[in-house]
């Protein structure tokens, strides 16, 4: 099955290119194929949701992309870099300079303050301390909570910790975003404010956002949406255009 | 900084159980301290004693004396370069609580043989000859009961005097110190020649011999020849060296080493287990946020080595606080031991010995859940959650 999200554009623009892929697990002497050969281009600057029903290897495909996971067959590139061929430990310092992450459930340290949490990537760059605390400002000013720097993710609310969650994923400037349900754990006004920030990442950061959500109105926010079903994408690969 | 504070803010969040792993690895090197500082005390003796030196005493008992005839006897032996006795006076200072070692020995024999542990200043020794009932006192003696030269010291004797009466007065002539370190002074040294005239029996006896050899080499042999001197005689002598006649003295106690490394073998193992537990527990209910530091690209290694960091902290701040209430313990105890245990101390090497165990006891209780986080599937540990 091909699905090209952005099938006639240039090798250039694009940022995420998967051939051929299939990811199987062994489960006892089984083998389960969770993806089949599946083939997609992922525009720079896209914001993608990925939709389909539980099982369908939406969160599969996303740790691949992630370099949390290697596919058993295909081809799998991302910014020019082969993360098939990747070891774990060149996995582990590609995760740490081009993509960060978001989780339904934030994720956060609850021993660390927001601005710590913040840090944390940032640990594993060459910045100076000072450096660092200007990022983490930064990042927390464009999320919205500077006000709450120093507090601890139990004195937040679930909208503030999932800001706190996105300031952290921004802070080393990662080609490339993603979040497995970002707003399934929110409040219908708290999740579209979430997900208004994610738009405004997108177009004013031209950040690169794969979002897996089971939410339609949250897909809506995205500018492509593809859907995915028993481990393929379906509509013969024809990506929607979401509805702004 | 950042990872000491998130190591100390990881402690934090489950404070009860963190406070009661850290009381008990306290209490564990509490007793390390304390337990090994007396088996130290005890061993002192032989550490410091003189190879060449030998100790002779009654093969029955140290308790039972040696004919006064021996001495010139051993002093006249091939391989003997000098020798000289020394008795028990067993006394107390007012108190029977006031115990501390006395000895009636001869002044210069003594002194020339134990010349590079104690010494005396020359104007303290010629007044102390010249006076009979005169006794010199070490150093730990004058800081334990504020006595000074001229002060005039009855003591409860074990013996009593020719006229019934057990009290013995002394006057101080002179203050020893040591000279190498780990000398014991905390003993009181009277005059044989005053003691034997005065005593009311025992006369002729001597407690045992010491004797300085020619040659360290030749110890074991001239050892031999002073028990064979004596082979068959109604007191036959067992001599030895006096680090071995010091290990035996402290083994009348039991074997001290022996008795504190099994207890404390059994409560290092005993805490390990439970130190060990808690961090396994502790690691279990962190998975996810272990899962976290890997998926933002902490390395594998990096994350073991946080897991690891974690146990040895604990370990680190459980047992530093455990060794210096040790410290002020035995501190606080030295002073009201002097007489029993004058080596009492626990000392700088003990302490980096014990810094040292931190650091193993941390890696021990923490090298599972470390490998745990080493080897940890971020995969399946986010599906976890």
């Amino acid at each position: 099955m091909t699905a090209l999200a952005t099938q006639s554009l240039a090798a250039s623009e694009l940022l995420v290119q998967l051939k051929g892929i299939s990811k199987a697990y062994k489960k006892g002497k089984e083998q389960v194929s969770v993806l089949s050969k599946l083939d997609l281009d992922i525009r720079r600057g896209d914001f993608l949701a990925l939709m389909g029903p539980s099982g369908s290897g939406k969160t599969t495909l996303l740790n691949l992309l992630g370099g949390l996971d290697k596919p058993t067959a295909g081809e799998l590139m991302i910014g020019g870099q082969r993360l098939d061929q990747m070891s774990s430990s060149q996995l582990t310092k590609w995760r740490a300079r081009h993509v960060g992450f978001i989780f339904q459930f934030y994720n956060l340290m609850p021993v660390l303050t927001a601005e710590k949490n913040v840090e944390l990537p940032l640990l594993l760059t060459n910045l100076s301390s000072k450096q660092r605390k200007h990022h983490v400002a930064a990042a927390l000013e464009l999320v919205g909570l500077s006000n709450r720097a120093k507090h601890y993710p139990s004195e937040l609310s679930g909208g503030q910790e999932q800001r706190v969650a996105i300031a952290r994923a921004l802070v080393s400037d990662p080609d490339l975003l993603l979040c497995d349900e970002p707003t399934g754990d929110l409040d219908r006004a708290t999740a579209d404010e979430i997900l208004s920030l994610l738009q405004t990442l997108n177009q004013q950061q031209q950040k690169t956002i794969i979002m897996v959500t089971h939410d339609p109105r949250a897909a809506d926010h995205a500018r492509h949406v593809l859907h995915m079903d028993k481990g393929a994408l379906v509509d013969d690969g024809r990506v929607t255009d979401a509805e702004h | 900084m950042y990872y000491l504070q998130f190591l100390l803010s990881n402690l934090g969040r489950k404070k009860a159980r963190t406070i009661l792993t850290l009381l008990s690895i306290m209490i564990a090197f509490l007793l390390f301290g304390l337990l090994r500082s007396l088996a130290a005390a005890f061993d002192q003796g032989a550490e410091i004693a003189g190879e060449d030196r030998l100790v002779s005493i009654n093969k029955i008992s140290l308790i039972q004396p040696l004919p006064e005839a021996y001495l010139p006897k051993v002093q006249a032996l091939d391989g003997v370069d000098k020798a000289t006795s020394a008795n028990w006076f067993g006394g107390y200072y007012q108190d029977p609580k006031n115990q501390f070692p006395q000895f009636p020995i001869v002044a210069e024999e003594y002194f020339e043989i134990y010349k590079e542990m104690i010494t005396l200043p020359e104007e303290q020794m010629q007044a102390w000859k010249k006076n009979r009932m005169g006794v010199v006192i070490g150093k730990a003696l004058v800081d334990r009961f504020k006595w000074k030269i001229g002060d005039r010291i009855p003591l409860i004797g074990m013996f009593p005097k020719e006229d019934g009466s057990t009290t013995w007065e002394f006057v101080i002539e002179g203050i020893y110190e040591a000279k190498s370190k780990g000398a014991d002074t905390s003993a009181m040294l009277m005059h044989y020649d005053y003691f034997e005239e005065a005593r009311q029996y025992g006369k002729g006896t001597l407690g045992w011999l010491i004797i300085q050899v020619k040659d360290p080499k030749q110890s074991a042999q001239v050892a031999a020849a002073v028990d064979a001197l004596f082979a068959n005689s109604p007191a036959e002598t067992k001599t030895s060296s006096e680090k071995d006649f010091a290990k035996s003295f402290a083994k009348q106690f039991g074997d001290i080493g022996l008795i504190t490394t099994l207890i404390l073998g059994a409560v290092f193992f005993t805490m390990l287990l439970v130190a060990g537990n808690t961090m396994a527990q502790s690691f279990r209910e962190r998975i996810p946020e272990l899962a976290i530091l890997k998926t933002l690209g902490f390395s594998d290694l990096a994350v073991m080595i946080l897991v690891l960091a974690e146990a040895i902290v604990i370990s680190l701040i459980g047992g530093l606080a455990g060794l210096l209430l040790a410290k002020f313990f035995i501190s606080g105890a030295a002073e009201s031991m002097a007489a029993t245990l004058p080596g009492l101390n626990l000392s700088n090497t003990m302490m980096l010995f014990g810094v040292g165990l931190m650091f193993l006891f941390g890696l021990l209780t923490g090298i599972i859940p470390a490998l745990q986080g080493l080897q940890l599937n971020i995969v399946a540990a986010l599906r976890r959650r």
